[in-house]
């Protein structure tokens, strides 16, 4: 197949792409969770998955994200390319120790002699009223571990590209969904209409195989007058803002948080002496302050004020006050205001 | 806090598990039921889960009081297969001893003994496929002993030097030998029972012919894994056997800590619709007949089988700890199950296929044969002593392929060599 015809999808029918198609070239994928078989997920990225490849090739799973993730470790052992979906982010620390201490750990313990070829996908991010259980960002605890490899697509075009390419990669890779744009661009001007995908360059998705590279960085709107770092929901929260006040910043799209692509992030914020990082998750030892010591130990000569952190606070996602909690376009106006003062 | 409690009832209080003996006293086993052989007869391999309950609850036993081997589960081997086990076992026996005391010779960190349980390892082994394939936990070198898995191979991972084929990353006994269908040991307990199911799932869902035996021990049936587990194989029908080798110690708790004091490991089975069985895990002949039977089931799609070897840990639970600081140090050989290599040797010997002066020349030749394994192994370093892998393997393997941040990382770490060991360092 090739990329010649391109259809308009949403990231839930792009990520529902990458899966058939791998699922049709490589009889090793398999893919399970909870509710992804029969039903298509309550997402419905695996609709008529489960009819078109048949049920030992995608399947429902008990509700134990531990034996999910064990399963898929044991299955990748044995030769196979397991594509697990754990329902929603939140429920992934019950597979943290099979994620942490095996999977990450599966080749290099083994030296070679086990390998552990395993995406785990899961819907993360809030802005859903999803309340304190439907609503993390976690990826900041998976950066941490070695032998992981964690990615976040913005788009649907990247989420298909980078889907495929987690799944053909030999190492277990986390492969986190911004569900609040799994229908649409949110801008994070909640009050305002949400514009389908289909008004989105990004939603112009082949709809046969390609892959983007893992550890590479898009730089999703060039300016001069700051960096912005970001990725997931929160890119096309900045380009609303950074496009209502009129700011030229330089917007990069890490898309792969681990491995980073430093030399991207190094170029930009030499060239703009300035540098902001911006996530949904919480703030205290979240991937922004890996960023903020990266962008430091690599530019501190060329910036011309203290690097900014926009992110949620360090509380649980709160039900109620959900908008007051998103780092939304208040919290990063006020923030392009203090960064650019000086 | 007392101030809730209302007056008219009785108070509530909080039960903590407490072995019957400690160190000073005197064990007494006599509570220990022991049934006499075919107690529980074995079933069809075909039948279903639901009505063998009684077999979670008993012991299957072969071998008798008189160690002869008798009743339905009688796996009938030859003497020569018997015979191979007793070696299996003792050459076992003669590997721990020996690295047993390296460790106590300061040549490595760290060994764990499988004393008084070697026929959990070495007869389950003998009774599965050369292909199927094992999930351990760490105490069933046994497996690889049985496999005919090169000792020095063995003893270089345990002295984590240049020739340790899992290059020195892993504390020792942590072996990894996917050509012996040997799974990579993890440290973190159980974690290896959700990944044998998930290599079982897809052994059949490939129509394969291969199936997976895992093992843990009792203390860690407590951990999640060991249920998610169970509820998998369950719901898939995966051809898995799993193993709870229950020696009666998690390092210095008693089995009460996993909950023995209401039933049976083996009774866990009931509760997912499975196949238990509880067997006398001294009894080399009980212990294979029951894996047969399991590896029979799992074969012919009838499915997983949880089986408990009833034992006992002989010696500590390893170099780390003392047991006569938590237990009464008469316990194993009040055991009322016996020593699985004496009861397999007496056994042998009562057919007459076998004879104490052949045991003793065995013995010394295994002892002989392992030092002379272990001065081979030693060519290639003991730890701490220099011979080990090249500094820069500590960053291979963590990704398939070195990501920038490693290689930096690596750079690091080179220059921090050069510091210490000098300009000459290199070119060595």
């Amino acid at each position: 197949m090739s990329e010649d015809t391109t259809k308009t999808m949403n990231m839930i029918e792009a990520i529902n792409s990458a899966l058939d198609v791998m699922l049709g070239q490589d009889p090793d994928v398999v893919i399970m969770g909870e509710d992804v078989g029969y039903f298509g997920g309550v997402f419905r990225a695996t609709a008529g998955l489960q009819k078109k490849h048949g049920k030992t090739r995608v399947f429902d799973t008990p509700i134990s994200e531990c034996g999910i993730i064990g399963v898929g470790v044991g299955m990748a052992a044995y030769g196979l390319r397991p594509v697990p979906e754990i329902q929603f982010a939140d429920y992934i620390y019950p597979g943290l120790d099979q994620l942490v201490s095996e999977a990450a750990r599966m080749r290099y313990r083994s030296a070679n002699d086990f390998i552990c070829p395993m995406t785990v996908r899961s819907p993360f991010g809030g802005g859903i009223f999803g309340g304190q259980t439907h609503s993390q960002s976690p990826e900041s605890l998976f950066t941490h571990v070695c032998g992981i490899k964690t990615v976040i697509p913005a788009t649907p075009y990247d989420a298909k590209g980078l889907l495929i390419a987690a799944i053909e990669d030999n190492d277990p890779v986390v492969f986190f969904e911004p569900k609040r744009i799994y229908n649409g661009p949110f801008t994070g001007y909640y009050d305002r209409p949400v514009e389908p995908w289909s008004k989105h360059e990004g939603s112009a998705v082949p709809e046969g195989y390609y892959r983007i590279e893992l550890g590479k960085a898009a730089v999703v709107r060039e300016g001069q007058a700051v960096t912005v770092l970001t990725y997931g929901t929160m890119v096309h929260v900045v380009k609303a803002v950074v496009a209502e006040h009129g700011i030229d910043a330089e917007i990069i799209d890490l898309r792969t948080l681990l491995p980073l692509d430093i030399e991207t992030i190094e170029a930009s914020v030499k060239k703009t002496g300035r540098c902001m990082v911006v996530h949904e998750a919480t703030r205290t030892s979240g991937f922004g302050a890996e960023l903020s010591a990266q962008v430091q130990e690599r530019c501190f000569y060329h910036l011309e004020a203290p690097i900014e952190r926009v992110t949620g606070f360090d509380t649980p996602y709160p039900h109620s006050l959900e908008w007051a909690y998103f780092p939304g376009p208040v919290r990063l106006a006020r923030a392009f205001d203090k960064i650019m003062k000086d | 806090m007392g101030q809730h409690n209302q007056d008219n009832l009785a108070p509530l209080h909080l039960h903590v598990p407490e072995p019957k003996f400690r160190p000073g006293d005197k064990a007494d086993f006599s509570d220990i039921v022991v049934p006499e052989v075919d107690a529980v007869a074995r079933p069809d391999e075909h039948v279903a889960p639901a009505e063998i309950h009684p077999l979670a609850y008993g012991l299957v036993r072969v071998l008798g009081d008189d160690n002869n081997a008798s009743g339905s589960w009688n796996p009938g081997l030859s003497a020569d297969t018997l015979r191979l086990m007793l070696r299996k076992m003792l050459m076992l026996r003669a590997f721990d001893d020996r690295m047993f005391r390296a460790q106590r010779q300061g040549k490595t960190s760290f060994y764990m003994k499988s004393f008084g349980e070697e026929a959990t390892s070495v007869a389950t082994t003998m009774a599965l496929h050369r292909d199927d394939m094992c999930f351990p936990s760490y105490r069933q070198q046994g497996i690889l002993i049985t496999r005919d898995y090169p000792l020095v191979d063995m003893m270089n991972q345990i002295y984590s030097n240049r020739g340790d084929r899992l290059k020195g990353r892993q504390l020792p006994i942590m072996y990894s030998a996917k050509d012996y269908g040997f799974f990579s040991i993890s440290g973190n307990l159980t974690t290896q029972y959700p990944q044998a199911v998930g290599w079982a799932m897809a052994s059949a869902s490939r129509a394969d012919t291969r199936i997976a035996a895992v093992w843990c021990g009792d203390g860690s049936t407590a951990e999640g894994d060991f249920h998610s587990a169970l509820t998998f194989a369950a719901v898939y029908n995966a051809p898995v056997i799993f193993q709870v080798v229950n020696n009666q110690w998690a390092i210095s708790s008693f089995s009460g800590f996993a909950g023995s004091e209401r039933t049976t490991f083996a009774a866990r089975a009931i509760g997912y619709g499975i196949a238990g069985l509880r067997v006398d895990g001294n009894d080399a002949l009980a212990v294979y007949a029951a894996m047969q039977w399991a590896a029979n089931r799992a074969r012919t799609n009838n499915g997983p089988t949880l089986i408990e070897y009833f034992t006992y840990r002989g010696e500590g639970h390893s170099t780390s700890d003392d047991p006569s600081a938590y237990r009464a140090a008469e316990e194993y050989a009040l055991w009322p199950l016996g020593d699985p290599v004496e009861r397999l040797k007496a056994h042998l010997i009562a057919l007459g296929e076998w004879s104490d002066a052949q045991h003793e020349a065995l013995v010394a030749e295994l002892s002989d044969e392992v030092k002379a394994k272990q001065k081979e192994a030693e060519q290639n370093g003991i730890l701490g002593h220099g011979l080990h892998h090249p500094f820069e393997t500590m960053f291979e393997d963590v990704f398939e392929e070195m990501p920038a941040h490693l290689k930096e990382q690596c750079a690091q770490m080179l220059e921090e060599q050069r510091d210490k060991f000098g300009p000459e360092w290199e070119a060595r």
